[in-house]
């Protein structure tokens, strides 16, 4: 213990200096804006909830956290499902201009997605997406595949051939040994990309912030700016609001946190 | 793991070539299952791209259809001389520099801390890497307030010790506050990176030198940092892909100033592209982005990294 105790006074420094805005947050949250000046860093006294119950009263939240949830788990089975099926014949089978279209979908990486903004908001414009969730969707989806496709194909290839013979010779046509073997059988990878894209999703703001002008269609990144514009001087009430918007990406993170590390390590290596 | 799979290497099965029936159903099962994917990604990210590329060459607002009036290269050389853009450029640099010599050393040894047997280590990590997960939005957002000039949490810790600050509010400092606060946000990621890399490096190596008698320092030196050589490289790479676009944060925290101080080449693109319906500039902008990502991946793939791309070492992270 002794010798390990430097090495914790490092990680408690690095660990304040995470925590200590998060904490003043979560505090100030329960203070007045007048209590926050001229106590910063102590308790609140008195404790004010009324900064959180009002968040959670107003609609506005709860339709934002409705909105970014139905993006995410929407952009997540579109880009899962697609990539899964794409990924499938880039594994397994032979076809003439395989590699070639594999690489296309890998060139994608390299694309970053501010470059394609300006088209994106033109053409959902003339497709009369703006405003659409879908517009943002398949957006976020399209975006998603390179990383996705490329992440499934390498477990696609993992799993034996014998188990796809197998399948065969009991009748199993390519269609059900995809959907009942293969996408059984892969489960841990599915949960992974899947965990990657609805991070993704939860957290854009760049797309949805130029796709959504009617407040009704908001994600919560694009409410928690426009609450910061409109509250700019009550400080307290824009913690609470924060820390609220936070929660379910915390929430999130603690029951998945090893398939988000696991594939962002893997990502990171294999883009 | 190859070896279980038929790569374009292995010859065509007998089975392919048996009849030609089952030749086309392959040819319509493949074609059924690859053009859902290929449609969206070809109309969402190719055209667009090839879009923005086109419309560089043009005076455009956005608007009726395709670009008409055309425009050559202006909009190339009239970005080439703005300041803007210069000063797009040289916040760039900075925060690569930032980043590669603070950020990043930073968050290695972090990572080389936690893979020390301390206890609770995991919670350690756990509480580190958190912030990445929060958005661009709500992190600007909080350290919007936390840096406000007047009242912030900053300034009050700091007015102990007499180092209050303008933070966000001042040319000179905000560049050192936007890195500030990018370190909060991904230390943690090149950190588990890192991590990642680490534990992908035989323990044995390390006693081995240990036993040799080398000096803690110098293990880490001759031997743990030459071996996490492809892990740093991939990290360095993600991060300057990152900072060339760079856009939410900046947005939420200052958007891109005070008098542009700390405007990004994703936020001039921005402003020119929506604020002022300039789409063909601004997709000048867009080009250039793409081309200097572009020319560093293509540089560095080629050069820095080439060693690694075929090496064992690139393993890590597959331990699925």
């Amino acid at each position: 213990m002794r010798r390990t105790l430097p090495l914790h006074a490092i990680a408690w420094i690095v660990g304040a200096f995470i925590l200590v805005p998060v904490l003043y947050a979560v505090l100030g949250g329960f203070k007045s804006t007048g209590q926050l000046s001229t106590n910063p860093f102590g308790l609140p006294d008195p404790w004010q909830t009324g900064n959180y119950t009002e968040v959670l009263g107003a609609g506005s939240f709860w339709r934002q956290l409705w909105n970014s949830t139905f993006i995410a788990v929407t952009t997540t089975v579109i880009v899962v499902l697609l990539s899964a099926m794409a990924a499938f014949v880039f594994a397994r089978f032979a076809f003439r201009g395989r590699e070639v279209l594999f690489t296309v979908f890998t060139m994608g990486l390299m694309f970053p997605f501010a470059v394609a903004i300006l088209p994106i908001f033109v053409l959902l414009r003339t497709l009369g997406l703006l405003d659409n969730p879908l517009g943002v969707i398949l957006t976020q989806a399209a975006f998603g595949l390179p990383l996705t496709i490329i992440i499934l194909r390498g477990f696609f290839r993992g799993i034996p051939g014998e188990v796809e013979e197998a399948a065969i010779i009991d009748g199993c046509s390519p269609f059900g040994f995809f959907w009942r073997i293969l996408l059984p059988m892969a489960r841990p990878a599915l949960a992974t990309v899947s965990v990657l894209a609805i991070v993704g999703s939860w957290n854009n703001f760049m797309l949805p912030v130029v796709v959504f002008s009617d407040e009704l269609s908001w994600t919560l990144p694009l409410g928690v700016q426009q609450f910061q514009g409109q509250y700019a001087s009550d400080t307290a009430r824009i913690l609470a609001y924060l820390v609220l918007a936070m929660l379910p990406a915390l929430g999130f993170y603690a029951l998945a946190e090893r398939h988000l590390v696991g594939g962002l390590t893997a990502g990171a290596t294999k883009g | 793991m190859t070896t279980l799979t038929r790569g374009p290497e292995a010859p065509a099965r007998p089975a392919l070539r048996r009849a030609d029936p089952r030749r086309r159903r392959i040819r319509v099962t493949v074609a059924l299952f690859v053009l859902p994917a290929l449609v969206l990604f070809l109309l969402l990210v190719v055209a667009p791209i090839v879009v923005a590329f086109y419309a560089s060459a043009f005076k455009w607002n956005g608007f009726g259809g395709l670009p008409t009036n055309f425009v050559g290269l202006d909009n190339f050389t009239r970005l080439l001389g703005s300041d803007l853009f210069h000063q797009d450029l040289r916040n760039l640099v900075l925060l690569v520099v930032f980043s590669l010599v603070v950020q990043l050393p930073f968050s290695l040894a972090v990572a080389m801390l936690l893979n020390q047997r301390i206890r609770g280590r995991a919670v350690y990590r756990l509480v580190f890497f958190a912030p990445y997960v929060l958005s661009e939005v709500i992190t600007g957002v909080l350290f919007s307030l936390i840096l406000s000039p007047g009242s912030g949490l900053a300034n009050h810790l700091l007015g102990f010790v007499g180092l209050e600050s303008s933070w966000l509010s001042a040319p000179d400092t905000v560049m050192y506050s936007l890195f500030l606060v990018m370190t909060w946000k991904y230390f943690g990621f090149h950190m588990m990176i890192y991590l990642a890399g680490r534990q992908g490096i035989p323990n044995e190596l390390i006693e081995a030198a240990q036993i040799d008698g080398g000096t803690s320092w110098k293990v880490f030196r001759h031997v743990t940092l030459p071996l996490l050589g492809p892990t740093i490289r991939i990290s360095v790479f993600l991060s300057v892909i990152y900072t060339i676009q760079l856009f939410d944060l900046v947005w939420i925290l200052t958007e891109g100033g005070p008098s542009h101080a700390s405007e990004t080449m994703a936020v001039t693109m921005m402003e020119f592209g929506f604020g002022r319906n300039q789409v063909g500039y601004a997709s000048a902008i867009s080009v250039v982005m793409f081309v200097l990502s572009f020319i560093f991946a293509l540089f560095y793939q080629r050069f820095v990294m080439r060693r690694d791309l075929e090496g064992a070492s690139t393993r890590m992270g597959d331990h699925r």
